[in-house]
């Protein structure tokens, strides 16, 4: 694949923690400290009960293969077929991504197969957090 | 509160031509049909003192159809966008905050003269949390959530395939749709393939057009040229611009609050809706639809549509024109359901549903991002 041509994430202010994280190793959530409402996409107040009162911290990792397409048609940076993806994180959170380590069809990719990140370093700025089958 | 067919539609037409129009642009399509719906109405820009669209903002339109509104909805919440716009105007009349409302949508979808689309920010949610993953265009996107509904409920390609040769069944009745020929299930699985599972045919058309209609209250509707076609009930929501973000993949949260809404407000059940538009960008969404609206249960859209119960000849005629998966699909289809709808309640539709009294029409925009519910009636 020629990633290059993949439009990159531009990081904000209230996103910026996470975009650290990912090229950390870690997929940083956030969790409400008056509710327990562990949260994504980010933002520095819960989406559950308004309270600004919110804590960064880093996800296990572990998710499961929530729901996905296999993209039959070019785009910048990619080369069809490939599968764009849902995983649902154990902590909760579902995030938008692709899976990789496996082959792109329906029989490699059975819905709650469990997953792993795999970070993929763009430049030196973006990390992606893919995902790829777990081992065992 | 706004009373129940209080308002009527007094106009409604569409562009002159349908599907592919490169010697129009994207304002100049609005305005085609604006034209139209006050020849339908005969009114006069003088006579329109509210203006709603999207796609173009009011302040285009105004300027444009030398209107001088003093009442403006720029709502723009994607393809259900003109639903909300008859919500909005029902209420803004029935308020008094102006008598006559000319909604209009026009887009070039297919040639792309002169359209007001900006892609999204790298800074937005989206830009950062969806778009670097391949996503590209709504066939990409609006199609994610389906593996888990298949999961869950037992929905099957072939159910999804069925969506599709049921509304050729319906388009071959009608001249102006751009897909007339009938096809099969097997047509639908062997076409071409774009986000598995979904196939070419279970994806909407582009093209270009537009439709506008024109609102005023019953009372003034007495007096002008067409049937009045009456505002029941509406509804409206939003849940979230992500598709990854869907709370829940099997069932459209803005679908529950903007279905409910307008059935409630209409004092309906689901046994008096004698015809059914539910915007089909994609075949999965007439699933949704039905199930979330509550004409089915759970899991069972998929056997009610191959059983034929939204067929020609079924108890639920739904997607009479076609759809935007065989009619026509600008980018923002809504209002070609609405115009369906009235059609139908007027009983000019090409594929007319005999006797029909209430028509429930049912959009969404964006990528289950939005959702906006019209009951209508041609019974005061
Ligand atoms: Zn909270």
């Amino acid at each position: 694949m020629s990633e290059s041509k993949r439009p990159l994430p531009q990081p904000t202010p209230e996103t910026k923690h996470f975009w650290e994280g990912t090229k950390a190793g870690e997929i940083r959530l956030q969790r409400c400290d008056d509710c327990a409402n562990v949260y994504f996409p980010p933002r520095p107040f819960c989406p559950g009960c308004a309270s600004r009162n919110v804590s960064v911290f880093a996800a296990s990792g572990k998710a499961r293969l929530f729901s996905y397409v296999i993209h039959h048609r070019p785009a910048p940076g990619f080369t069809p077929p490939y599968a764009i993806a849902v995983v649902e994180l154990e902590e909760g959170p579902r995030l938008m991504t692709n899976i990789v380590g496996c082959p792109q069809t329906p029989e490699a990719l059975p819905l709650d197969m469990a997953l792993v990140p795999h970070f993929e370093k763009m430049n030196d700025d973006i990390t992606l957090p893919l995902f790829q089958p777990a081992k065992g | 509160m706004l009373k129940k067919n209080e308002i009527a539609v007094v106009g409604a037409a569409e562009t002159t031509r349908l599907g592919v129009i490169p010697d129009m642009s994207n304002i100049q399509l609005h305005a085609d049909c604006a034209l139209n719906a006050m020849a339908d109405a005969g009114l006069k820009p003088s006579d329109i003192d509210g203006i709603a669209c999207a796609g173009e903002s009011p302040t285009n339109m105004a300027h444009y159809l030398g209107l001088t509104p003093k009442w403006v909805d720029g709502t723009a919440v994607g393809g259900c966008s003109f639903m909300i716009h008859v919500r909005h105007a029902a209420a803004a009349i029935s308020a008094g905050l102006c008598t006559t409302v000319l909604i209009t949508h026009g887009e070039s979808g297919k040639s792309q003269i002169g359209l007001n689309r900006a892609p999204p920010s790298r800074q937005s949610l989206m830009g950062q949390f969806e778009m670097p993953y391949g996503v590209y265009g709504p066939p990409s996107m609006f199609t994610v959530p389906v593996l888990r509904m298949m999961k869950e409920t037992g929905l099957t390609e072939e159910h999804l395939a069925t969506v599709a040769t049921i509304q050729r069944e319906w388009s071959s009745q009608n001249p102006r749709a751009m897909m007339k020929d009938l096809c099969s299930v097997d047509d639908v699985l062997n076409s071409r393939m774009i986000a598995w599972p979904f196939r070419l045919f279970m994806c909407c058309l582009v093209t270009d057009g537009g439709g506008a209609l024109i609102l005023t209250s019953a009372d003034r509707a007495k007096d002008m040229p067409q049937k009045p076609v009456y505002i029941m009930g509406t509804g409206e929501s939003v849940e979230t611009p992500m598709i990854s973000q869907m709370a829940d993949f099997t069932r459209s949260r803005a679908f529950r609050v903007a279905g409910p809404t307008a059935f409630a407000a209409a004092g309906i059940k689901h046994a008096d809706v004698d015809h059914l538009m539910i915007y089909d960008a994609f075949a999965h969404l007439p699933i949704y639809g039905l199930e979330d609206l509550g004409f089915v249960g759970r899991g069972e859209a998929g056997p009610f549509i191959m059983e034929r119960n939204t067929a020609p000849g079924g108890k639920l005629p739904m997607n009479t024109n076609g759809g935007g998966l065989s009619y026509t699909h600008t980018g923002m289809y809504g209002m070609f359901a609405l115009q369906e709808s009235v059609r139908q309640m007027r009983g000019t539709a090409p594929a007319q549903v005999k006797g029909a009294k209430i028509s429930v029409c049912h959009g969404v925009g964006g990528m289950f991002a939005a959702s906006g519910t019209i009951v209508f009636t041609n019974e005061a």
